[in-house]
């Protein structure tokens, strides 16, 4: 360990600003990438299920119209 | 001598390929970031000009570092793209413009970081920045043009020529610090022969570089398996995928 007391590892040496800034952006940025990533996979699940249904809804629509009017 | 990599232009089996590697690579970058992290900021020694804000160089360098890289392997995805006109290798090349972007802006915003203290601005005009910041706007072009197309496949396309081109900027930002007087430091650990950094820091910045490398790979892993099921959401084994809700 380089530092002699937890509060003087917190300080930086006077740079505890800029270090942590730093730190923090950084893993906060690849924290939102990584969690954006795996939210938009759900959304995108979601949306395939929700084009099938409206896909099966619009088959049976049809169907449906064509038994009514035979003539 | 590639013939195994033929199947995985396949987009069902790049999907199981990503779905494997995942777990490990996400292991695998945590634990490289958790440990090179701490060591970096706890246990390597005090820079005898820069003190304790040179800690600062355990996140800086990996990203600009591998800022590149990504370019770089983001360019060759657009090229396989085109030479044998692999769908999926466009994918992998949309899927990872993000994540570099990602990787830019942290370059960037710990540089400036970094300058503030050292060099007394945030930013300036010096070739190494500047270079550096086209680079994001690289990235940004090639996500933008990419979302205008409303046909993907063109899109694709047009995206790939633009990170084709683009990578005239990488070899510029590298050879930056040599071919201009810049502000910035020449380089430190590229030297391999002969690196001018002691082996305690060294050591931290190497476990590190490997963490956001298996980061970059991990998400874009994630990102890939969105990206096929975008482009391939009418087949068959991706409805049944969805509707088996998960995974």
């Amino acid at each position: 360990m380089q530092f002699e007391s937890f509060s003087s590892f917190l300080a930086m040496g006077g740079y505890a600003f800029y270090v942590w800034m730093s730190f923090a952006v950084t893993f906060g940025a690849m924290l939102l990438l990584a969690v954006g990533s795996y939210r938009q996979h759900k959304v995108l699940l979601k949306s395939v299920v929700a084009e099938q249904a409206r896909q099966s809804r619009i088959k049976r629509a049809r169907a449906k119209t064509a038994d009514i009017s035979p003539e | 001598m590639w013939k195994w990599l033929h199947p995985y232009a396949k987009t069902e089996n790049a999907y199981q390929l990503c779905l494997t590697l995942q777990p490990w690579l996400w292991v695998g970058a945590l634990a490289c970031l958790l440990i090179g992290s701490v060591w970096g900021l706890a246990f390597a020694p005090q820079d005898y000009q820069q003190g304790d804000s040179f800690r600062i160089i355990y996140i800086h360098v990996p990203s600009a570092i591998l800022s590149m890289s990504t370019y770089v392997a983001m360019a060759v995805a657009a090229l396989v793209g085109m030479v044998w006109q692999w769908r999926t290798a466009y994918m992998a090349m949309i899927a990872m413009a993000p994540v570099g972007a990602v990787m830019t802006f942290i370059a960037l915003f710990t540089g400036a970081a970094w300058g503030k203290p050292m060099w007394g601005a945030w930013w300036v005009w010096d070739a190494r920045l500047t270079s550096e910041l086209i680079l994001l706007f690289l990235y940004i072009g090639v996500i933008a043009l990419y979302g205008t197309f409303e046909d993907k496949q063109q899109g694709g396309k047009a995206a790939g020529i633009m990170a084709l081109v683009g990578v005239i900027n990488v070899p510029i930002i590298h050879y930056s610090v040599e071919w201009w007087n810049t502000l910035h430091q020449g380089a430190t650990i590229s030297k391999f022969d002969n690196p001018s950094i002691a082996p305690e820091m060294l050591w931290p910045l190497l476990v590190n570089l490997l963490g956001f490398a298996l980061f970059i790979a991990a998400v874009t892993t994630v990102r890939l398996r969105n990206e096929i099921i975008v482009r391939e959401m009418h087949r068959p084994w991706v409805v049944k995928l969805a509707q088996k809700g998960e995974k």
